[in-house]
């Protein structure tokens, strides 16, 4: 509720500039909306899950909440993915749920305004112009800004049980 | 603040009333009624009928109104009980409770059933003290005043009364509060003065009564006075004494069937209402208020969250402290300090989980109930016992239990216990016994409902099972027999009653029961009775649990399925059609499931001679598991998965172990589906997740 709030109150101040973090997946800079982050912290103790699409690295402890935990660089098919001190997960908050997510490295929060984020161009089969919310440039660096809410909560993620009564 | 803030408080206070009234209903001799009880169902009556008039629940209040002038007949032995007359009141106390409902979802309430409640109710004033009606020396309805025919306070009459409140030494801010409270209750005509005395006029139809009850959520009952003024000339200073409860009767009446019409009566003068009653009222209330409180169950659950996490920390710490191993020796301090945290974390842990727990009363108390009405439509005399009353239970699973128990009672009642003629010809007493106990056993609660009724007919279930086309032979336990019952769709009943025998529902039971965590268990002897038996664990926050080891990965098998564990030798291992493997136990064939197999455990023991069987029961069926090695029993605190992820077949929850990493509480039936599911797919599925949830759908 508080996250609704902040949402609109910070619209109404700075109607457009938004905030973002920024992560590196491999060479690529990704960016998600900052007021989605709830926190970010190292990559420790998954539990596997059975059963699952293999970029679901399984289920964590995070303070007595059970946390799902996925791979964005396996879901973007990566060549390299690695786990080592670096490996970072940034917990976001999407529709009422925990999720973590694992990329390469966060670098920093950037504040775009509207002439700088571009629409998306039509992509490719990986990552779906549906979660795009945008490309970002930053003097030569180029964001792509991701619709996190939209990629969780979507069919192939399988994070979310597709029907509700089951 | 609003008057609406209040509302709850008063739905659950009415609750609690309507459910001591039909416990004093039920209880009732009719012969020889208990003058206590008589009052204590009209003060119930009464104090919900104030409730309702303050809020405006205009319903209720009515019905309420009716049913208590009918009670106050009754308890000045005006009105001879009879068994039909309690059921009658009964079926008022029903129709209130629905009304209650009705108002607690927003809801109008049901005129239908207003109506005709209020009809019936007036048809047996009419009937029964239809003389005494008329009578002169009649008195107001009003409470442990009976003398004083003057007090026309309680009558909730319509009354266009005009009434002055003094608040004293009220503050401001307070006052503001009050003035619109009583703005809900009537028109302010008038209002002045100051901090030390405050005067309203009120013009309005309630009574000071409810004008007090209002107030005292705000200030002490001492602080108001509440008296009547003559606004117009007044007609009558000192009225009829006679007069007045004609009135009273004429105006009950009309509530029925012209709600507003107010009795051609003046203002009477009325004195202040005595003050120690509600004073009285006021010290008792304060009195239980301190002996309990009403806490939201969400509050509870987040500190029993908060105490799971605190022992979970503690282990850790313990972990830690015993892996230092020989530098934490010598500190004699610390190893105390950690036994004393150990200690007391646990005793917390225990304090915390008994908030949630309650006494099987709040269940048991429904079946007095129950059982009568079911008996009465049934023509059967029934005994109804219940034994261990107060025997604790975590709120949630009492919540659950309710129903699958109101039907285990049904049947019995409807298909165990005989017709009176037929008990007496077999020599039974002509009075059925039904006994509903609850104690502890173990780790878990048992729960019977016992009847001496005919017992189940072994035959007779089997016949029936073949009808139904089910697999059935005549070597099965009497176990396995009765367990037919709880099949979808099976009843022995000869015919389809009103109560019983459509063969919906003993599988709904039993469903109900094994999602708490438990199962159901029946001893029968024909002709002399059945005995019901549910197990249920004491929470479903924890859990028994069995903790295996397979490859690198901890699970967790919950302790109520586990059976045995044996080492399984090759000539045991039978291989079936395909790759399916059954192991011999005891001269049983339990079909074999490999976690390592159904869970992709890597680096797991794949020659099942070296790894271990543990023999588990799910939904009536045994399974042979394998894993690879035995951790402990522990007691694990249940986490969902689905807050956060989706459900996961094969697992029934996740909880977090001692050093702070999750493991998964398999589900054994969802295991086994899923063992099934992977072999139909041949194993080259590429991706099994999403191919279960195809495979599995029409189950």
């Amino acid at each position: 509720m508080s996250q609704a709030t902040n949402e609109s109150v910070l619209a109404a101040a700075e109607a457009e500039n938004r905030e973002f973090l920024v992560f590196s997946l491999g060479d690529e800079e990704y960016a998600i909306d900052i007021l989605k982050v709830q926190e970010i912290r190292g990559y420790e103790n998954v539990t596997r899950i059975a059963n699952a699409p293999d970029f679901i690295k399984g289920v964590t402890n995070l303070r007595g909440v059970i946390v799902p935990i996925v791979d964005l660089r396996i879901k973007f098919h990566l060549e390299t993915v690695e786990y080592g001190g670096q490996t970072v997960v940034i917990v976001v908050n999407v529709a009422d749920r925990i999720v973590g997510i694992v990329v390469d490295g966060v670098s920093d929060v950037m504040t775009l305004i509207p002439e700088q984020i571009k629409p998306a161009p039509e992509f490719g089969v990986t990552l779906s112009s549906d979660f795009l919310s945008g490309l970002g440039s930053l003097d030569d660096r180029m964001l792509v800004l991701v619709d996190i809410d939209k990629l969780l909560t979507s069919e192939e993620m399988a994070l979310v049980d597709s029907t509700s009564n089951r | 603040m609003d008057i609406a803030d209040f509302f709850d408080t008063f739905f659950e206070e009415a609750e609690e009333l309507l459910a001591d009234m039909e416990q004093h209903l039920l209880e009732l001799d009719v012969d020889d009624p208990d003058s206590e009880q008589l009052n204590a169902i009209f003060r119930a009556a009464h104090s919900i009928k104030g409730g309702a008039g303050t809020f405006g629940f205009s319903v209720l209040q009515k019905t309420t109104h009716i049913f208590e002038n009918l009670l106050d007949h009754a308890r000045k032995g005006e009105l001879t009980l009879r068994a039909d007359l309690v059921d009658t009141f009964l079926e008022a106390k029903d129709i209130m409770h629905e009304q209650l409902n009705a108002y607690r979802s927003d809801e109008e309430p049901n005129q239908e059933a207003y109506e005709r409640i209020c009809q019936t109710l007036q048809q047996i004033a009419l009937e029964e003290i239809g003389q005494t009606l008329e009578a002169p020396v009649t008195p107001a309805p009003v409470v442990e005043q009976p003398a004083t025919v003057t007090d026309n306070g309680e009558t909730p009459a319509a009354d266009e009364a005009h009434l002055l409140v003094t608040l004293l030494n009220v503050g401001e801010k307070d006052r503001t509060l009050l003035v619109e409270e009583l703005e809900q209750l009537g028109d302010i005509q008038s209002q002045s003065g100051d901090e030390k005395c405050y005067e309203v006029i009120l013009k309005g139809s309630v009574s000071a009564d409810d004008i007090e009850a209002v107030m005292c959520f705000i200030i002490e009952p001492e602080q108001i006075n509440i008296s009547e003024v003559a606004a117009k000339a007044p007609v009558e200073k000192a009225p009829n004494p006679a007069a007045a409860p004609t009135a009273d009767s004429v105006a009950c009446e009309a509530d029925v069937a012209t709600v507003t019409t107010p009795p051609p009566q003046g203002e009477k003068n009325t004195p202040v209402p005595a003050k120690e009653k509600p004073a009285r009222a006021a010290s008792k209330k304060a009195a239980s208020e301190s002996s309990s409180i009403r806490v939201s169950v969400d509050k509870v659950d987040q500190i029993i969250n908060l105490v799971g996490e605190l022992i979970i920390t503690q282990s850790m710490l313990d972990q830690t402290v015993s892996d230092l191993g020989d530098q934490s020796v010598g500190n004699s301090s610390l190893q105390n300090g950690m036994s004393l945290l150990q200690r007391n974390a646990r005793d917390l842990q225990e304090a915390v989980m008994s908030i949630r727990m309650i006494p099987m009363e709040f269940v048991f108390s429904r079946f007095p109930r129950v059982v009568r009405d079911t008996a009465g439509k049934l023509g059967k005399e029934i005994e109804l016992i219940t034994e261990g009353k107060s025997t604790e239970l975590d709120k949630s699973l009492v919540e659950r239990i309710t129903d699958p128990l109101t039907h285990l009672v049904r049947n019995s009642l409807d298909h165990g216990i005989e017709m009176p003629d037929e008990r007496e010809a077999l020599g039974k007493p002509r009075m059925g016994k039904l006994v509903l106990s609850a104690r502890h056993q173990g780790g878990n609660i048992l729960i019977e409902v016992r009847d001496d009724g005919a017992g189940m007919d072994r035959e007779r279930l089997l016949a029936k099972a073949r009808e139904n086309g089910l697999n059935v032979s005549d070597t099965m336990s009497d176990e396995d027999v009765y367990q037919l019952i709880f099949a979808p769709g099976f009843s022995t009943a000869k015919e389809v009653t009103d109560v019983s025998g459509r063969g919906v529902g003993m599988d709904v039971v039993k469903r109900n029961i094994q999602g708490m965590g438990g199962r159901v268990e029946i001893q029968s002897k024909k002709g002399e009775g059945t005995n019901t038996r549910i197990v249920l664990p004491l929470t479903l926050a924890i859990l028994d649990g069995m903790s295996i080891k397979v490859g690198s990965e901890t699970f967790i098998l919950p302790l109520s399925t586990v059976l045995e564990s044996l080492q399984p030798t090759k000539d045991d291992m039978y291989a079936m059609a395909g790759d399916d493997v059954v192991l011999k136990v005891r001269d049983e064939y339990l079909p074999v499931i490999a976690i390592h197999e159904v869970l992709d455990v890597e680096n797991a023991i794949t020659d099942p001679t070296k790894s271990i069987a543990v023999i588990v029961q799910g939904e009536g069926r045994r399974y042979a598991m394998l894993v690879d090695e035995l951790i402990g029993q522990q007691q694990v605190v249940v986490k969902n998965l689905e807050d956060n992820y989706r459900k996961v077949p094969g697992v029934s929850a996740a909880t977090i172990l001692g050093d702070g990493s999750v493991a998964l509480i398999l589900d054994i039936t969802g295991l086994h589906r899923l063992s099934r599911a992977k072999k139909e797919a041949g194993k080259v599925v590429s991706n099994p997740h999403l191919s279960y949830y195809k495979e599995a759908e029409p189950s």
